[in-house]
């Protein structure tokens, strides 16, 4: 019983690792957004919602970030159901109605099927009806401010507001001092949002 | 203390003071002096007695007899009536109460008759600044028990026997989760209290900060012994000035008294408590945020496990009570768990602070016992829909909880009936509509207040909130779309089972909730563009009665926009395009003569 159950296969944990670590040591695919492997888990985009439920009770299935949760000999996960689908499109039809100009958003969602499932109400609110509020192609995983922190240790980028209000900008919105002009925070950005300029 | 023969507790809540205690109880001691009467009647500012509408309010002591709305004119007639002849001012009383001549006790009147009190213990009757009138009322003999008396396990085994659950919303089992923080080994243990309170028109946790301090610090006293935590934080928003002096004052005193400190009552138990103030936003009362916001870093939740109890404040095993569940606490440990599981049903036990507000006649602080009617809270303590409005609703638990229709107000206040019934318990707000409420409207405007506190941090909680209060504003409009309903059923599932934690997680039960028991208002906005309760301002018009018209101009005169023509003495007009559905004409008409459709 020390093995954790992942889409069937028993698979032994070795460590301190998460359920996407594991996942991609048995070549399973679950797909991210706000994660990378140099940066600190975030679990902020809700794409890699995995279901999670304890061997002792496996009726009662949760959906958890892959990204954050950490494998534990109690779980049996299932990674593809019609429930961790449903979850995905949802996520990923909200980013496409935040950024409809994201030509990565939009190669995420066919990869993933969105434009090819059967049509639904939320669906086609999301991609038809929904009216549009920003004009910026940020989804606010947030990646650009964590390697900023944790990787150059540079402190050069934040969030500020909350809810829908919510950016990415560098502190009061002036050019940070402590920029260095490294990079990686264009590197990193899942949606080629933040560009370099020659200084 | 010297003993006086009367004494008037005058409540000095925040309630009271706002309308006009302070100077009350000047005008009292002034007129006191005036006759020479200081050394047999006490003034002595009280805590909240929880009828915060009808303040300020007054108990005179030891007749038992409570005084309501009370102005500085009443002061003489009350030294000279009451006090000096022994006659009640029947005038101050609230009037259903005085009923054959009969002379009310407190215990007698509605809003007080069904209340049980443990957690407001000491409401009304202290003075919160004051430690030595909470050890005269039997305080710290709780801690004096756990710290002196119990072994760490026999204290947590206590609490889970008591069955105590958190106040905080979730209703987890408090004994499990102290158990949970005991068993982390760790060099440094943190134990918070919850005093965020985020929730629109909740104030228990204020209340029971302003009015009783010591109990959430001597609760905190024993789980710091319990769970070996040597340092606590209450985390308070700074919207709540009042509390904050009197906590600071209990913490101060307890100092000096040596209930906090090194070696407390020389059991080797040592413990410090302090103060941070919270900026009011209400994701930091949710656990993981709060201790990010203590921390000093961005207040947004983390995923959990980890848990507080194996990582919190600081990385070290923490544990998180709400300021309800603290104050519970001594009570439990000076009466006995069998005492505390007497009280409530069979998985609920003991009682719960509500604040009850909305269209009820007493607005105020309650504390019920578990298990007690909706029907005996809204009708029995609140005394009913004032206005002769009828009931339509009522919301438990704020933003987070859901909206019960009058056919459930017979179900019992605990945390698996209400869960049931498509509802939550909650933190304790408790709010109550008259048939004048919107239901679209409502769960637009809940809907609202968990969009714009949102952190931002996940995808559903952001954008998905935004995308169903849209929806909502387009039907409260009347532009709504056949299908709509059902979309805001599948959003609103996608959300809840998507979202990063409890705030995205719960921020649809207001409209689910509202949906499944008022279908019928949302197909009315959509179908017939009318909003069956008259309050949706798109789909409703005024128009003058003409048979009941007398032609007063009063309608005329009060129209902040000039809509309405008419020449004296005739029937007037509204000029539809100019109206702008404010309804002060429907309110200033006496003679019913202003329909709305
Ligand atoms: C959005 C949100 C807001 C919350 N606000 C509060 C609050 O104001 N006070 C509180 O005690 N608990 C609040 N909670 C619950 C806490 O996360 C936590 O469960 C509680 O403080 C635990 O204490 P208890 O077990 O004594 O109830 C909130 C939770 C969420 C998700
Ligand atoms: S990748 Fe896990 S939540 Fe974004």
């Amino acid at each position: 019983m020390d093995k954790m159950i992942i889409d069937n296969i028993e698979y032994r944990i070795t460590g301190s690792e998460t359920i996407l670590d594991s996942a991609k040591v048995l070549d399973i695919e679950i797909p991210t957004l706000c994660h990378n492997e140099h940066i600190k888990p975030y679990g902020a985009c809700r794409l890699c919602l995995v279901e999670v439920a304890l061997k002792s009770n496996p009726e009662a299935a949760k959906l958890m970030p892959a990204c954050t949760t950490l494998a534990d000999p109690n779980y049996i996960i299932k990674t593809k159901s019609e429930r961790i689908q449903k979850a995905r499109h949802f996520i990923m039809e909200m980013l496409l109605s935040r950024c409809p100009e994201s030509n990565e958003i939009k190669a995420l969602a066919e990869k993933i099927g969105v434009y090819s499932s059967e049509n639904n109400r939320t669906k086609d609110y999301l991609l038809n009806r929904a009216a549009s509020y920003t004009d910026t192609k940020c989804i606010l995983c947030g990646l650009c401010v964590r390697v900023c922190d944790e990787i150059t240790e540079r402190y050069a980028l934040g969030f500020s507001g909350r809810g829908m209000k919510r950016r990415v900008n560098t502190p009061f919105d002036k050019i940070s001092d402590s920029c260095i002009g490294c990079g990686s925070c264009a590197y990193v950005c899942p949606t080629k949002t933040i560009t370099l300029e020659e200084a | 203390m010297p003993n006086y023969p009367m004494e008037l507790l005058i409540c000095s809540g925040t309630g009271c003071v706002g309308n006009g205690s302070l100077e009350l109880i000047k005008a009292f001691r002034e007129e006191l002096k005036k006759q020479k009467l200081e050394s047999k009647i006490k003034i002595a500012p009280s805590s909240c007695h929880g009828l915060c509408g009808n303040g300020p309010v007054i108990l005179v002591q030891p007749d038992n007899i409570y005084y309501q709305n009370v102005t500085l004119n009443d002061v003489k007639d009350i030294v000279n009536t009451h006090c000096l002849k022994g006659e009640a001012l029947i005038r101050l009383m609230p009037k259903e109460a005085v009923k054959n001549e009969n002379i009310p006790k407190l215990k007698e009147i509605g809003f007080f008759s069904k209340q049980r009190l443990v957690a407001l213990y000491n409401r009304g009757v202290i003075d919160p600044e004051s430690i030595d009138e909470y050890i005269a009322r039997g305080g710290y003999k709780g801690a004096a028990r756990a710290l002196i008396h119990m072994k760490s396990e026999e204290i947590i085994e206590e609490i889970i026997a008591a069955g105590l659950r958190g106040r905080g919303g979730a209703g987890f089992p408090t004994g499990v989760k102290w158990g949970l923080c005991a068993k982390s080994e760790s060099d440094e243990k943190y134990i918070i209290c919850n005093c965020d309170e985020g929730d629109p028109g909740a104030f228990m946790d204020r209340s029971i900060m302003e009015s009783d301090p010591h109990s959430v610090l001597e609760g905190m006293l024993i789980g710091a012994k319990a769970m070996g935590a040597r340092e606590g934080f209450i985390y308070i928003r700074s919207e709540y000035p009042l509390a904050i002096k009197h906590f600071q004052k209990a913490i101060d005193d307890a100092n000096e008294y040596g209930l906090l400190g090194k070696d407390i009552m020389n059991s080797g138990t040592d413990f410090k408590l302090s103060i941070y103030r919270g900026a009011g936003a209400f994701v930091c009362g949710e656990e993981t945020s709060l201790i990010h916001s203590l921390e000093g870093v961005l207040p947004e939740p983390h995923g959990r496990p980890p848990y507080p109890a194996v990582s919190g404040y600081m990385g070290k095993p923490t544990n998180i009570n709400n300021t309800e569940t603290w104050s519970n606490v001594p009570h439990i440990l000076r009466q006995g768990a069998k005492w505390f599981a007497s009280i409530g049903t069979e998985k609920s036990k003991g009682t719960k602070v509500f604040s009850l507000v909305g269209k009820v006649k007493n607005t105020g602080l309650i504390e019920v016992p578990m298990g007690i009617t909706l029907r005996e809270i809204v009708f029995d303590i609140g005394g009913g829909v004032p206005n002769g409005k009828k009931f339509k609703a009522v919301q438990t638990g704020g933003p987070s909880g859901g909206c019960l229709p009058k056919s459930l107000l017979d179900i019992s206040v605990d945390y698996e009936s209400l869960q049931e019934a498509g509802s939550i318990m909650g933190s304790g707000g408790m709010i109550v509509m008259d048939e004048d409420t919107c239901m679209v409207e409502l769960a637009r405007y809940f809907l609202s207040f968990s969009l714009e506190e949102s952190c931002g941090k996940c995808t559903p909680c952001r954008e998905g909130t935004r995308h169903m209060h849209d929806i909502l504003t387009a039907i409260t409009a009347g532009e709504g779309k056949e299908g709509d309903i059902e979309l805001l059923e599948e959003m609103g599932e996608l959300i809840k089972e998507t979202a990063l934690c409890g705030l995205g997680k719960t921020a649809p039960n207001p409209v689910l909730t509202t949906i499944k028991h008022f279908r019928h208002e949302y197909e009315a906005h959509i179908r017939d563009h009318k909003c069956p309760a008259k309050a949706c301002k798109n789909l409703i018009k005024f128009e003058v009665i003409k048979e009941n018209c007398t032609g007063c101009t009063l309608c005329a005169k009060s129209c902040p926009v000039s809509a309405i023509r008419g020449e004296p003495k005739k029937i007037h007009e509204i000029d539809q395009s100019i109206c702008v559905k404010c309804g002060i004409c429907r309110s200033v008409c006496r003679f019913n003569a202003i329909g709305v459709d």
